[in-house]
């Protein structure tokens, strides 16, 4: 086999055992107190972890990227669904990135 | 109508649900998997090689890691090791995903559908108001799977016709769906709100502290999110134990 299908391989194995290990063995309900509500507080903590700083990097420029995630906290404030929020946080930015380039 | 078209109904109802709220994730995979094509492309690797690894793996930051190893010529050792840890984050969102899936969920099933465990789709399944069940999971991560595949493809392929500010503009599509998600939470919770703030200043801090900034950003994501879930579990235990969920 090649190098490249052996690395692939490993990746694929990792990435998955890792995945699907924990989902499938541990099934049944948790009953400590602690652990639920550390368990109900994660996805929260994980998405906001992953947004912030990293998405202010994600273009080019910070001043861009920041117009673009206050335009979806905004919309999302107001209780936009997914697809709306997304959309405006490109539109916002691709807006921004136009008069940044007008202006300039 | 008899007891199985109901049932039949039910689990289309559920197919077209999941569908539907993968839909915005397909969109950003697409666009971020697109830049993951070029980045390959860029990197020395074959088109079929790049769309070979975004079909087996499903997962942004792992496989960016993974294909600058290979390239770079690292151990199948680091590979794996950096695969797992930056990757450990979804056995803590299996775990806690778990608690959120319908009883018919059993083992098997498990296997498969924990396949489809990416930051996003948990963050869709885990927050769903209703118990997750198979068809409902199923849909959810039928379209990312699809927008991530042929993203890498087009990205592989067509490499970077697009000017780099549209792709870039294209990448806050994915945050915009996490704000999405984490907004109307805080604004409902003041609790959620709380971790919520918690997990973005330990984040920053592990991203600009002179050592700490050295952390992998997976394991970063991991610490900061364990630390606030934490503090927040710790504090304000909800009474309901965050049985809100069942």
């Amino acid at each position: 086999m090649s190098r490249f299908l052996m690395c692939a391989l490993v990746m694929m194995l990792v990435t998955y055992l890792v995945r699907a290990i924990p989902f499938t063995v541990f099934r049944r309900k948790v009953r400590n107190r602690f652990f639920r509500s550390f368990l109900y507080y994660v996805p929260y903590a994980v998405l906001t972890a992953m947004t912030l700083p990293a998405a202010l990097y994600a273009t080019g420029s910070m001043a861009v990227a920041a117009v673009g995630l206050l335009a979806a906290a905004a919309l999302a404030y107001r209780g936009k669904g997914l697809v709306v929020v997304s959309l405006a946080a490109c539109a916002a930015a691709g807006l921004a990135t136009c008069m940044i380039h007008l202006l300039g | 109508m008899t007891i199985e078209q109901t049932a039949e109904t039910s689990r289309r109802r559920e197919y077209r649900e999941g569908l539907r709220h993968g839909f915005p994730i397909a969109c950003g995979y697409f666009f971020v998997s697109f830049t993951f094509g070029i980045l390959g492309a860029s990197l020395g690797f074959r088109w079929w090689e790049s769309t070979l690894i975004s079909m087996t793996n499903l997962t942004s930051a792992g496989q960016i890691a993974g294909v600058k190893t290979i390239a770079a010529g690292g151990s199948m050792f680091e590979l794996a090791l950096s695969q797992f840890i930056i990757n450990l984050r979804y056995s803590l969102m299996g775990i806690s995903l778990s608690q959120n899936m319908s009883e018919d969920v059993n083992g098997s099933k498990r296997a498969l559908l924990g396949f489809g465990i990416t930051d996003e789709i948990y963050g869709v399944a885990a927050s769903r108001k209703m118990p997750v069940t198979t068809v409902y999971f199923l849909g959810l991560m039928t379209l990312p799977y699809i927008g991530w595949s042929l993203g890498t493809l087009f990205g592989a392929i067509l490499g970077d016709v697009l000017p780099a500010t549209v792709t870039e503009v294209m990448s806050l599509a994915i945050y915009g769906m996490f704000i999405a998600i984490v907004v109307p939470a805080a604004k409902e919770s003041r609790r959620v709100l709380f971790v919520v703030i918690l997990a973005a200043a330990v984040s920053c801090l592990m991203y600009y502290m002179p050592v700490l900034k050295e952390v992998s950003v997976g394991f970063a994501i991991i610490v900061s999110a364990v630390a606030a879930a934490a503090v927040g579990a710790w504090l304000f235990p909800p009474e309901d134990g965050g049985a809100c969920r069942e």
